[in-house]
């Protein structure tokens, strides 16, 4: 029997739970052309901010073992071009928009948020990805995230900004002592959800020049390697969630993601929605071909409904 | 699907893409691979390439089959395709081994499969007139040269080439040269063959001989910059295939960027994939551009503030 992929956040039903991770799928044209992005559960867009943004110089990457070290520096187009240009096209093919967005400033978050909340094409967008994995301007360039205070004001400056039925997922870092205080700080601040992991901080050198390979000296690791991080990270949230800490929110896994089974991985650790990144580049079509995967295991596993493995493997842990 | 069997590869269709999105993704078997010098010459079955290919496009290949744990795609101009024959469409390329993706390529045997993403990037434009060309190759970078020179001469152009390279061995292509070309300069930075020198050494004398009003260059980018340069100085423009770093190929990634003048003179960091890998040359920003590091120029949409970060 066919299983019911379909996932509910805030009240928005999406028909299955895979969707893009955000800077590793443009904002949908490119992948478009090797499949129906308005098949998957959501398309996430590149992090947008205020401004148009050149990003950093080159090589902005390197390859690493099952994975890859970016320093992109957040290039995009700025909010306003993209509520004109990218947006609409996204709404014409019928794709469901989860829009990622960040701030050099706890203000510019609010900012971004309300003029794509003003935008004609606001219909399409099933939630906001607050990107908090991103400096921040007033206090040295310190990751918003790896502090539970920024990040908690730039979650209720946004809120305030968002009607209330359009869920917020707040993206964490892994670079962090303990994630469950700033998932904490995030849910109690108006997050709706959480999707984790971002990149994790990391260097390479170039062996034959000596010298660091990237522009940016340090950049994001990504891809299979970063896998069991992203597990760790969204098993001891939900943990913490089961545990009554704070609210139960849905959870976003992201992080490795290659195959249907990696997905089925993030899901049993906690996760609802599932993002492909890295593996998109190795190949096109990944996004959906997890898709098609994991509707194949979930069903050897004979579930009726995915929701029923979520966090499933909190509940099967033998104690001796 | 049973455990043992890798899902990255057991769901993948025999052909990927969506009708009349210009591009295929396609399980391609190697029919034949040989040496040529320094390079490894290998002809894919890639069918629906052939079809919607041009010259100066580009193919990215996944290397180490489904398991991988390289997995960035690899990005290699179009040496040649042909639309069909015995084994349906096929798609040539020119493969230097460099590092582990390049290495795994180049051992692949007939019959050994790849996965192909082609054609990619925005070919070189073409001349309307039927006017005098040069075209301009470093190392395995004349690999796309000879089939644009076909399609040049179908068009009434004159094709001069000048194929230069560090070594005899690393020139690729000097007797299909002859054919391709109405005159051939072959220069070489330590004398094996042909001038001792580089490319710009002969340049002036061909551009001064033939009146080109275009030339096309692919290969390293201090190449492509001096070709711009003595163009420039003869009224011609030149057209060039870049290389930058991809890690997609397919314009997802944002890695492949460079700083690129639009007609309106304004700088932006442009994906080499999409919107390259052919740019007019005097577009290029080269002053940015410095022993393998590119950098952003102040003027550049977005650029980051002085005291920013
Ligand atoms: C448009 C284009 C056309 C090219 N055409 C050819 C060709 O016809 N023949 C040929 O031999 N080579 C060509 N190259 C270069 C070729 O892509 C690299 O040599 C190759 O990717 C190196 O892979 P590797 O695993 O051996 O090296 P590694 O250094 O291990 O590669 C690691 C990563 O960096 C990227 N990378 C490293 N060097 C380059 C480079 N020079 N250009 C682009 N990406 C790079 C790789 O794609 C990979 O993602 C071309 C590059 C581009 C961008
Ligand atoms: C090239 C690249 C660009 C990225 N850009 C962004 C971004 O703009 N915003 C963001 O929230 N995450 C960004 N990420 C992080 C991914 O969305 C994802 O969280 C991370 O890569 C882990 O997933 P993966 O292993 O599947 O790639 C980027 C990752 C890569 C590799
Ligand atoms: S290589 Fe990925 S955007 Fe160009």
């Amino acid at each position: 029997m066919a299983v019911d992929m379909s996932v509910t956040f805030t009240g928005r039903t999406l028909p299955n739970p895979v969707m893009t991770a955000s800077g590793c799928a443009a904002n949908g044209r490119e992948l478009h052309r090797f499949f129906d992005v308005s098949h998957l559960g959501a398309f996430v867009t590149k992090t947008v901010m205020m401004d148009p943004r050149s990003g950093r110089g080159t090589p902005r990457m390197a390859e690493t073992a099952s994975g890859m070290l970016n320093s992109i520096g957040l290039q995009g187009p700025g909010i306003h071009a993209f509520v004109e240009n990218d947006l609409p096209w996204l709404k014409s093919v019928g794709a469901r928009v989860l829009v990622s967005i960040a701030g050099n400033t706890a203000g510019e978050f609010a900012d971004v948020a309300k003029v794509l909340v003003d935008s004609d094409a606001f219909d399409c967008v099933v939630g906001v990805e607050v990107n908090i994995s991103c400096p921040n301007v007033a206090n040295r360039g310190l990751v918003f995230a790896c502090d539970p205070l920024a990040s908690g004001k730039v979650i209720a400056l946004v809120r305030e900004q968002l009607p209330r039925d359009v869920p917020m997922f707040a993206k964490l870092t892994p670079d962090v002592t303990d994630i469950v205080s700033i998932a904490d700080a995030a849910v109690k601040s108006g997050a709706t959800g959480l999707t984790m992991i971002n990149t994790l901080l990391g260097m390479v050198i170039d062996t034959d020049r000596l010298r660091p390979h990237l522009g940016g000296i340090t950049g994001g690791l990504s891809g299979p390697s970063i896998r069991p991080v992203a597990v760790r990270a969204l098993w001891q949230v939900t943990a913490a969630m089961r545990d009554g800490r704070f609210q139960t929110v849905p959870l976003i896994g992201v992080g490795g993601v290659r195959t249907g089974r990696d997905a089925l991985e993030l899901i049993a650790a906690g996760a609802t929605g599932i993002q492909v990144g890295t593996a998109t580049f190795n190949d096109p079509t990944a996004p959906q071909r997890v898709l098609t995967e994991l509707e194949a295991l979930a069903e050897s596993h004979g579930v009726a409904r995915i929701t029923e493995l979520v966090g499933v493997a909190h509940d099967r842990m033998v104690i001796p | 699907m049973s455990a043992a069997r890798p899902e990255g590869a057991a769901a993948r269709p025999e052909r990927a893409a969506r009708p009349g999105s210009g591009v295929v993704q396609v399980s391609g078997e190697v029919i034949a691979t040989r040496r040529v010098g320094a390079y490894h010459h290998l002809t894919i079955v890639a069918p629906g390439v052939a079809e919607l290919a041009r010259p100066g496009q580009f193919a990215a290949l996944a290397v180490g089959g489904p398991t991988t744990g390289n997995l960035l795609r690899r990005s290699f101009s179009i040496h040649k395709v042909s639309p069909s024959g015995t084994y349906g469409g096929t798609l040539d390329l020119v493969i230097a081994a460099k590092g582990p993706g390049t290495e795994w390529l180049t051992a692949l045997r007939a019959h050994d499969t790849v996965d192909v993403v082609a054609p990619l990037g925005r070919p070189f434009p073409l001349p309307t007139e039927p006017v005098a060309t040069v075209l301009v190759g470093g190392g395995y970078g004349s690999a796309p040269l000879f089939w644009l020179a076909d399609v040049l001469r179908e068009r009434g152009c004159s094709v001069e080439m000048v194929l230069g390279a560090a070594s005899e061995d690393r020139l690729f292509g000097v007797v299909e040269a002859r054919r391709a070309a109405d005159g051939v300069t072959v220069t070489t930075d330590d004398g094996s063959a042909g001038h001792k020198g580089w490319v710009s050494d002969v340049l002036p004398e061909v551009f001064r001989r033939t009146g080109a009003p275009v030339a096309y260059a692919c290969g390293p980018m201090g190449m492509l910059q001096s070709v711009t340069r003595v163009a420039a100085d003869h009224g011609a423009v030149a057209q060039v295939a870049v290389e930058e770093s991809m890690a997609c190929g397919v314009g997802v990634c944002m890695t492949c960027v460079m700083p690129v003048r639009d007609k309106a003179g304004v700088t932006k960091m442009v994906r080499s994939c999409v919107e390259g890998p052919v740019f007019r040359g005097d577009r290029i920003r080269w002053e940015a551009f410095h022993d393998g590091v590119c950098g952003v120029p102040e003027d550049t949409v977005g650029a980051p503030r002085v005291g920013g970060h």
